[in-house]
């Protein structure tokens, strides 16, 4: 069969083995609260959220390449409408949109109106500084860089921190070169 | 309509909490690990079944918060994470349930979900790059420790219908895996 070339994240999604997001949702809740517990610092806790979104990146990436049929962005552009078409809708059932590009093409805001991470979540006043969602910047940040990408992925607005939306500031720092080295875990 | 998502968000999640606590933060102290993921468990249990746990079985235990329940009322809880709680989270039934009827019950699924997507991990690939045995240990190791999370969700379930007890998962033939309750008298 010809090759199919890009399908939308409808599709995927529709196709790919799915399970109740509560399982998800709750289970990320339960990790965040066991680390405020055992780490202490904030700070320590959005770095580890961050690592293990990167780790979680790197292996997605996989997934998405092969069920998405994408093969290669044009430019930094394109990657970013296939992350927040894409990707958002394939592994989390939510459409995000690209918004903000600076003149250059190599940074851009990724807006979540729906964010499954964060159903029935509150944080109480003694969490202020955690970047609850900060799982989420690891993935993506995590998923291009097995793509030869290197970027650094901040949170600008945060619901949990009273913003009307989440939104992700992506910045391409460079582009590697291919061939990029294995890489254990670190 | 509920809410879904990916199958490997779920699944990657779970191996990169596993392995931030017994590669990362505890690599020396399995033991510590262990009670994190199981601790990790028990909260999701918890608050999982305050949204699947069915009226009838909540009225059942309401009325024995001051006594001691009687043992059918222990098979009706287990009887619920076998078929209603199980299909929920793993799409299946229990396939095999037994007990002893002195409180210790046996949960066995042939097929246990969460372990059939284990055997990928990373840790499993550089195996084949070095096929010595201290590298299968290790991954038979990484699969018990990744089973405490099951574990402790199971444990948090029965705990929220009152009913404490020690849950421990015995794999000695994959991919069955069968999870044993204890209920504290």
């Amino acid at each position: 069969m010809a090759p199919v070339g890009p399908r939308s994240g409808d599709a995927i999604f529709s196709s790919i083995d799915r399970v109740n997001a509560e399982l998800f949702t709750l289970t990320y809740g339960a990790i965040v609260r066991q680390l405020l517990t055992d780490l202490e610092e904030v700070e320590e806790v959005n770095k580890q959220l961050d690592q293990m979104g990167y780790n979680i990146g790197i292996r997605l990436i996989d997934e998405f390449l092969a069920k998405s049929g994408v093969s290669r962005c044009v430019d930094f552009r394109e990657t970013a409408e296939m992350i927040a078409k894409v990707g958002f809708k394939m592994f989390l059932g939510v459409t995000a949109s690209v918004s903000s590009w600076d003149a250059d093409g190599t940074c851009c805001s990724i807006i979540l109106e729906d964010n499954p991470l964060v159903d029935f979540v509150e944080l109480p006043d003694t969490c202020q500084g955690l970047y609850y969602c900060n799982v989420l910047s690891g993935v993506i940040r995590g998923a291009l860089e097995m793509v030869s990408m290197k970027t650094e992925v901040t949170w600008t607005r945060d619901v949990l921190r009273g913003d009307d939306a989440y939104e992700l500031q992506v910045k391409l720092l460079k582009q590697v070169a291919e061939e990029y080295p294995y890489k254990d875990d670190e | 309509m509920v809410r879904e998502v990916a199958e490997s968000c779920v699944d990657t999640m779970l191996m990169e909490m596993v392995a931030m606590y017994s590669g990362r933060f505890y690599a020396n102290k399995p033991e510590l690990a262990a009670r994190r993921i199981e601790a990790i468990g028990y909260q999701v249990g918890h608050q999982l079944s305050e949204r699947f746990v069915p009226v009838y079985l909540i009225i059942v235990f309401s009325r024995y918060t001051m006594e001691r329940p009687r043992f059918s009322d222990h098979l009706e809880a287990i009887k619920f994470i076998c078929k209603d709680f199980w299909s929920e989270v793993f799409k299946k039934q229990i396939d095999n349930l037994k007990t002893n009827h002195r409180g210790t019950f046996v949960l066995q699924d042939n097929k246990f979900r969460w372990l059939s997507r284990v055997s990928i991990d990373p840790s499993s690939e550089k195996e084949t790059e070095d096929p010595s045995t201290p590298g299968e240990s290790k991954a038979a190791q990484a699969v018990s420790m990744y089973l405490y999370f099951p574990c402790g969700i199971i444990r948090g379930v029965l705990s929220n219908l009152g009913i404490p007890c020690a849950v421990s998962a015995d794999i000695s033939s994959l991919p069955t895996c069968s999870f044993v309750i204890r209920v504290k008298a």
